[in-house]
């Protein structure tokens, strides 16, 4: 589903190079995490791919489903199945959160030809999506993100991708701020949606996230490369001696 | 030999003065009025205000007012929908009031040419200063508009709307509304029409004791015309006044506000929205004075600049000597869409007061690349989701309206200005 291919990239703004030469690849129905330690590019790997302008690549190529996602913007990424839930959600005032989860939702619609949903229906699917992440429906009248805590504003990403129904999932320090509760049902919400056709990338610093979401492949992420992968038991041993020592036998 | 000091006059100053001598034997008004419209248009002989005019830096008016339209009798405006459902209508259509008007319990209205001919209006007509050309301007041709009066204590269920529509030529209108101690009302100002015209509208508004009122400005003259106005408000011991500007249309705007707090306990709140397009000039322009202890203010101006448009935002506090605990904030905010547009603020405060807050602050940006990422992210295409994050810069101010009718009414106007200009 997902090829990355001797992927280079640097920041606009200063060119810096973030990403040297990152080969990855992810089938439907896989999920794949990403670990590494802070300043390996994981973060910068996930904005690549939603299609962040202050990222440039400058060699290699990303294939989603065959084709080439690099001339894309994010809005065509979005709608292709492409969904990023952010480590850091924008808080934007005077954008109704219904509204614009109904603007969303439509839009992906469109791009699949399919009519816009009647009001009654999207009421509904929201209610059920809020009802299966605990989430209060009072939270959803205020603006987008807007006052919300660290730990509601991941629920909200989470809800959002129950919404669009994507593809391929990335999943950008989803368990950054939440606490045990929260983790546990923010990880419920993404094992709902495992399913055949459906990929999931997992970036986390941590081995706790993946406790709860259990992946089928661990990818270690140094100064902008792959420096080993492994099955979930890569995971475990990193939680047990760190960084340092796969590190050490990339070097 | 007498020399001539004054530079030529230009052909709208010589517009307008003989539009006066034509129009003299038609304008309403007893001695009183008369006499105050000669020393109007006195003024108006002295030329227009310039650049050099402080108050009028920004906007020069000599240069900006290029064209006056003749006056005509013929121009046919029609009554348009009031904003909320239901409103009570007194429309003003092509300068002139209704001899008709629907009955609003607790209230009393005279057509303004009423209080001309007997005139009890006279003592308002006088301009502000010597500055003053948009109250000149009123005074010298003002014909009609109306006199709402509204008892003490009454409370409107139904907002009352005030119409000033154009089809084109001069209109020169006032609309003059006291409101009673207690009384409770929503009133809108409706600015529109369909012609190239020159108009000038100067409402002015009293508050009683306690009284509360929410008055809606709503400008969307066409791209033609010339809008000149002037709201001038006294609020008494412990009365509210919520002002709303929202100015979307007209090729020559300015809005200016004048307000005095004159008992203690009053409050003023100004929130404006310029939505600014095209090849067009608007400028809102405010006075206020704090002119007794314990009176608060906020005002709130977001702007949104697109194509060639200029838009120029004047704010000045007084507070007055003995004005202590005075507590006033006003902010300004820009979002520049254009690199062809421009916006001037000018932020005043003069305090002769020592105990007293007061701030203000100004911010022009541009739309916010992180939110607009977020939104297509999500799917949303570019054109759209600038689209939402414009209108969300200015439906932040109108949601604080805290009326769910009023804001509806005032976000489908927003909606129709983004159809034409989104």
């Amino acid at each position: 589903m997902l090829e990355i291919k001797n992927l280079h990239a640097r920041i606009v703004d200063d060119g810096t190079e973030i990403i040297r030469g990152l080969n990855l690849t992810v089938k439907a129905g896989e999920v794949a995490a990403i670990m590494g330690p802070n300043g390996s590019g994981k973060s910068t790997l996930s904005y690549i791919l939603a299609g962040r302008e202050d990222y440039e690549v400058t060699e290699g190529d990303i294939l989603y489903n065959g084709q080439s996602i690099l001339e894309m913007d994010p809005a065509e990424r979005a709608t292709s199945g492409i969904f990023l839930a952010f480590q850091y959600p924008m808080e934007i005032p005077g954008v109704a959160t219904m509204e614009f989860l109904k603007v969303a939702m439509n839009e992906q619609r469109k791009a699949r030809g399919e009519e816009p949903l009647k009001i009654p229906e999207f009421l509904k699917r929201v209610k059920e999506a809020a009802a299966s992440l605990s989430m209060d429906m009072a939270m959803l009248k205020r603006p987008l993100n807007v006052g919300f805590s660290g730990g509601e504003k991941k629920r909200a990403e989470i809800l959002q991708m129950k919404l669009l129904e994507p593809k391929l999932c990335v999943l950008d320090e989803t368990d950054s701020g939440l606490d045990i509760d929260a983790l546990k049902i923010v990880s419920d919400g993404v094992n709902a949606l495992r399913a055949p056709d459906r990929a999931f990338l997992v970036i986390t610093h941590y081995q706790r996230l993946l406790e709860h979401i259990v992946p089928d492949s661990v990818h270690v992420l140094y100064k902008g490369q792959v420096i080993k992968s492994g099955d979930k038991s890569l995971a475990l041993d990193l939680e047990a001696n760190g960084y340092a020592g796969v590190i050490g036998e990339a070097a | 030999m007498n020399m001539h000091t004054q530079p030529q006059r230009t052909p709208a100053e010589t517009a307008l003065i003989d539009a006066f001598g034509d129009r003299l034997s038609l304008l309403p008004g007893d001695g009183a009025v008369m006499l105050k419209r000669d020393d109007a248009i006195e003024a108006i002989k002295h030329g227009l205000p310039t650049r050099r005019v402080e108050s009028w830096h920004y906007t020069d008016l000599r240069r900006l007012l290029s064209v006056v339209p003749d006056f005509d009798p013929t121009a046919l405006a029609k009554a348009v929908a009031p904003i909320v459902e239901g409103s009570a209508v007194l429309p003003v259509l092509n300068g002139k009031s209704e001899a008709k008007v629907p009955a609003i319990d607790g209230v009393a209205v005279q057509s303004l040419s009423e209080k001309l001919i007997d005139g009890s209006i006279a003592p308002g007509l006088d301009p502000y200063g010597s500055d003053d050309a948009i109250g000149a301007l009123n005074t010298a041709f003002v014909a009609d508009g109306y006199f709402v009066d509204i008892a003490d204590g009454a409370e409107l269920e139904k907002p009352i709307e005030l119409q000033n529509l154009q089809a084109g030529g001069q209109t020169h209108v006032r609309l003059a509304v006291r409101v009673g101690a207690g009384a409770k009302a929503v009133i809108v100002e409706r600015q529109a029409g369909d012609g190239a015209a020159l108009v000038s509208s100067v409402s002015q508004l009293v508050l009683g004791e306690g009284a509360e009122v929410t008055w809606l400005i709503v400008q969307e003259q066409p791209e033609m015309a010339t809008h000149l106005a002037q709201f001038k408000a006294h609020i008494g011991k412990n009365a509210k006044l919520t002002l709303f500007v929202m100015n979307a249309g007209g090729k020559l705007v300015r809005q200016e506000v004048m307000v005095k707090t004159t008992g203690e306990g009053a409050d003023f709140k100004l929130r404006g929205i310029n939505l600014l397009a095209g090849d067009t000039h608007s400028d809102v322009t405010m006075v206020l004075d704090h002119a007794v202890p314990h009176t608060t203010s906020t005002e709130i101006i977001r702007n949104v600049v697109t194509g060639k448009a200029r838009g120029v935002f004047q704010g000045r506090i007084n507070v007055h000597q003995y004005a202590q605990k005075t507590n006033a904030k006003m902010a300004c905010n820009t979002l520049l869409l254009s690199d062809d547009g421009e916006f001037s603020t000018k932020p005043e405060l003069e305090i002769f007061a020592d105990d007293v807050v007061c701030g203000h602050g100004a911010t022009v940006t541009e739309i916010d690349h992180d939110h607009l990422f977020y939104l297509m992210a999500r799917g949303v295409d570019e054109k759209s989701a600038r689209g939402l994050l414009v209108k969300a810069f200015v439906a932040e101010v109108i949601e604080e309206l805290d009326d769910e009718t009023i804001v509806e009414a005032l976000e489908a106007r927003l909606d129709e200005w983004f159809v034409t200009h989104g």
